[in-house]
């Protein structure tokens, strides 16, 4: 904190608009107290490990499993997600059809459905006797209470993020370097796939980025339709909570260190993604 | 933060004002008891007179339920699973003595359950005994013993049937719990979970499970299960307790006395036995013979030293359990 | 809506297609992708909550609505909000102004911090408040020798709430006040007025809507809290059980008409707050700001 704190001193000493010392004093106060503070309860937890205890703490066979199947497939749902959202985005931005506004408005619902209640839907639908769920068993594919009902999970939470990043950034794109490609002689097709698309590479990267972390924190939506078979399809948070209720709070603590610092790293990759998507603006 | 906590604090003392214009009980419980503590809580608030009386619960896995307690959670009774999660709460939040047990009868249990087998319709796969569990491509659907209560009634019980089989020792029963762990594919956290992946879920092909949450799950979904008794289980004796601290902190030690006390009493044992849980009572235990079979059970106290050992040997950090279960590998 | 035309040329003659204008199999390719897509991703999970919860008709919806413990979830829900929601909006605002007003170092760092919580998954979130408050924690035993309780009661699961929407106000308006700039805050500061009569009269009008929008998000977000909330709940029935708490509680219980019941009025809010959040959009476009999709 005291590092953070000594770095926040204004360049001007005089401003011309008071409330300098206020805004940012209660911004650094609130910070502290809602999030910094328990964070740092967080981190300093599994010291009573040691270094050794912490390392074998998550490299249980359980834990790594759980690891590497939220990370995993939240890394596909977000694959998943960025090539649909920019199709979505595309449809959405390009093309003038009836009923768009509402399709447009339909694509936050994910972000303002609470996720049990995404839960319980999306575990009723991909059950084997849901309405999804029975047409895909026919075909001896089971989603719901298998690792497929994770990435289901992860991809419907997700997919704001992708469109909601690419969508501005498609809108403000000019015609004229599309114009120019015709006029070379490029295909439709070739415009896009030449032209258009590396243009949004950074914004589709930003929304991937976001989209990653969003589904591997998530917890609500997942815990319904998983199953939660350990090794199996148990994702990290939930063994958070199993190891918390186990009260196993230096593991609980550990694997939550290693969820923090990967949004930690998502977070500054971010940044950086922003900052060259300015430069090449 | 101060400003935050002093905004949080007065909201809560409006709520907290609002809701307790009479005496308020928290009562936490286990998992599968949401059923029968509404109807016991309903009977004697109609009951108990001195004052207008509420029960709130809260349920979840039995060791998870201690463990919030432990860490703050403001329960006036307990009424968990088993014993060592009581005394776990008395060791660690020293808010009630560790002789609680003896503080009401018959090791403050007011009625007593054991451990079945909830099987799929027509018993496809002729479960009758501990010995079919651990057949090739059986999967049995059980919670995790480190936070439920019945999950390690479940794991004493097929313990106590491998050690008691002819020929049967320590070394052998340790083998069949550990091969009959090695046939469960998903450890929820409490025995609802476990009802709810076995039944909504349709995961696995036989649930340990208390004989009252099978008995319920029958009731739900008439004609999709059906509930086998093997030949022999164990004595499940889940207690109750008054929490000192808290009751005197809130100043509702007389209501929750009387609450404990309720529940042995005939009114209390007929709505037991009517949840499908066994009455101390006897008279009342007979009434509904029909539907408690008598079969051979273990007990704690004399096949496994008690639960302070037990639960140490088996349940503790790296005993027995820790070292037979390892998913992943 | 299979009519699909180029939003940009306007021309809609075949014979002619502009250089921008995707062919004709394009548009219905992507077209029908979209909409299947959201149609089975998206509108299939909330139509069947609609479906699940009217199963016994509107007379047991109701029942199931009106049933004490659903309202006292309700209310649960409506309070825990009513507190994040102000308290986040004003550190948002006084983040948002010092970001936006001052120049000062380590603002790219403060910045990144106030987004964190966004990225933190909703179990960490409360688990950390578990260390802090817990008894097993840093303040536990001393807050309940003063009888405080913050675990297992309304002020953790309005602390929980408080952090998981957190960033959600700030992140609206930094890019907006960055964008305005402080030159008629400084005008209107150099004519005498006070700081609180600047941003009331100065600010405030040119970010009220951006203001709004951020604080419509923050509230979803805050009544539909699941993970984090569950971590610090304690899961009394009918006093700290939140709505999206009582959904897995009536679900585990059985009663699924019950659980998809709390759900659809769930669902209903996330419907009214995508409305509310269209209609700002269309209606105040230019004043929000361009980067301020969450």
């Amino acid at each position: 904190m005291s590092a953070i704190g000594l770095k926040l001193f204004p360049l001007r000493s005089r401003h011309v608009l008071p409330g300098f010392r206020l805004s940012l004093g209660f911004t650094l106060f609130y910070l502290a107290g809602i999030v910094l503070v328990p964070l740092l309860a967080l981190l300093i937890r599994p010291v009573e490990l040691g270094f050794g205890g912490f390392a074998d703490a998550i490299s249980t066979p359980r834990v790594l499993a759980s690891l590497r199947l939220s990370f995993g497939t939240a890394l596909a749902a977000a694959v998943i997600d960025s090539g649909f959202g920019l199709i979505i985005a595309w449809v959405l931005v390009r093309y003038r059809f009836p009923g768009k506004g509402l399709l447009d408005a339909v694509i936050d619902l994910p972000f303002a459905l609470p996720t049990a209640v995404a839960g319980i839907a999306l575990s009723t639908l991909y059950a084997p006797n849901g309405w999804v769920g029975s047409l895909l068993a026919e075909y001896g594919i089971r989603v719901a209470y298998t690792p497929w009902g994770v990435l289901v999970a992860m991809v419907f939470i997700a997919l704001p993020f992708t469109v909601r990043t690419v969508q501005p950034v498609m809108a403000e794109l000019g015609l004229e370097v599309e114009e120019a490609a015709a006029t070379l002689g490029a295909t439709r097709i070739q415009t896009i796939a030449r032209v258009v698309i590396p243009m949004l590479g950074p914004a589709v990267l930003t929304g991937m980025a976001m989209a990653f972390a969003r589904a591997a924190g998530e917890y609500g939506s997942i815990i319904f339709i998983a199953g939660n078979i350990p090794a199996v399809s148990e994702i990290a948070p939930l063994l958070i909570v199993t190891k918390l209720e186990q009260y196993d709070y230096a593991g609980a603590s550990a694997i939550g260190v290693v969820m923090l610092a990967a949004s930690f790293v998502m977070l500054l990759a971010l940044n950086g993604l922003q900052s060259w998507a300015a430069k090449r603006r | 933060m101060k400003r935050v906590l002093s905004l949080l604090v007065a909201a809560g003392i409006f709520t907290a004002t609002t809701a307790q214009a009479d005496v308020t009980l928290l009562n936490v419980s286990y998992d599968p008891t949401r059923e029968l503590y509404k109807d016991l809580g309903a009977a004697f608030a109609a009951e108990y007179k001195a004052d207008k009386i509420t029960i709130n619960t809260s349920n979840g896995g039995s060791g998870a339920q201690a463990r919030a307690v432990i860490d703050g959670l403001q329960a006036d009774v307990l009424t968990l699973a088993l014993a060592a999660d009581i005394d776990a709460v008395s060791k660690n939040a020293g808010v009630l003595p560790a002789d609680w047990q003896k503080r009401l009868p018959q090791n403050s249990a007011p009625y007593t359950s054991t451990i079945v087998f909830l099987v799929r319709k027509g018993n496809p796969w002729k479960i009758k005994d501990w010995n079919d569990l651990v057949k090739p491509g059986i999967q049995v659907v059980t919670p995790n013993p480190k936070t439920s209560g019945g999950a390690r009634w479940a794991y004493l019980a097929a313990w106590a049937f491998a050690e008691k089989t002819p020929g049967g020792s320590d070394q052998k029963a340790k083998d069949f719990v550990g091969n009959l762990y090695k046939h469960v594919p998903v450890l929820d956290t409490g025995a609802r979970g476990s009802t709810v992946t076995f039944t909504k879920r349709g995961i696995g092909d036989v649930l340990l499970s208390w004989e009252n949450e099978a008995h319920l799950a029958l009731k739900e979904s008439p004609g999709q299960y059906e509930i086998v008794y093997p030949s022999r289980s164990i004595l499940a004796e889940p207690p109750v307790a008054v929490v000192d601290k808290n009751v005197d902190r809130h100043k509702t030690s007389a209501a929750a006395e009387a609450f404990v006390k309720f529940l042995y009493t005939p009114a209390a044992q007929e709505i037991e036995a009517r949840d499908f849980y066994r009455p101390r009572n006897q008279e009342i235990l007979a009434k509904y013979k029909g539907q408690f079979p008598t079969i051979p059970l273990a007990t704690v106290d004399g096949d496994f030293g008690g639960w302070a050992k037990a639960q140490s040997t088996h349940f503790g950090d790296g005993g027995v359990f820790d070292q037979i279960y390892q998913p992943g590998k | 809506m299979t009519n699909f035309s180029n939003g940009r040329s306007g021309s809609r003659r075949r014979s002619f297609l502009k250089p921008t204008e995707d062919p004709l199999w394009l548009k219905l390719l992507l077209g029908a992708v979209t909409i299947g897509f959201i149609a089975i991703l998206l509108l299939l999970p909330l139509a069947l909550v609609f479906k699940e919860a009217l199963a016994g008709g509107l007379g047991g919806f109701w029942k199931s609505i009106t049933e004490p413990d659903a309202l006292a979830s309700v209310r649960l829900s409506l309070i825990a909000a009513a507190i994040a929601v102000p308290l986040n909006t004003v550190f948002g605002i006084a983040a948002a102004w010092a970001i936006a007003k001052y120049d000062f170092r380590g603002k790219t760092f403060l910045v990144t911090l106030i987004d964190l919580p966004f990225s933190v998954s909703p179990v960490v979130a409360g688990l950390i408040y578990v260390l802090v408050f817990g008894m097993q924690g840093w303040l536990g035993p001393t807050l309940a020798d003063h009888d405080i309780h913050i675990l297992f009661a309304l002020p953790g699961i309005v602390l929980v709430t408080v952090f998981v929407t957190f960033p959600f106000v700030a992140r609206e308006l930094i890019p907006l006040m960055v964008d305005q700039g402080r030159d008629e805050e400084e005008a209107a500061a150099t004519l005498g007025a006070t700081g609180f009569q600047t941003f009331l009269r100065v600010t405030l009008p040119n970010i009220k809507w951006g203001l709004l929008y951020g604080i419509l998000l923050c509230n979803a977000r805050a009544l539909g809290e699941f993970g984090a909330v569950s971590v610090v709940s304690g899961h009394i029935r009918g006093v700290t059980n939140t709505m999206p708490l009582h959904v897995q509680l009536l679900y585990d219980n059985y009663d699924y008409a019950g659980a998809f019941t709390v759900a659809a009025l769930l669902a209903m809010l996330a419907l009214v707050t995508l409305a509310l959040k269209s209609l700002l959009e269309w209606r105040y476009a230019d004043e929000l700001a361009a980067a301020h999709r969450h």
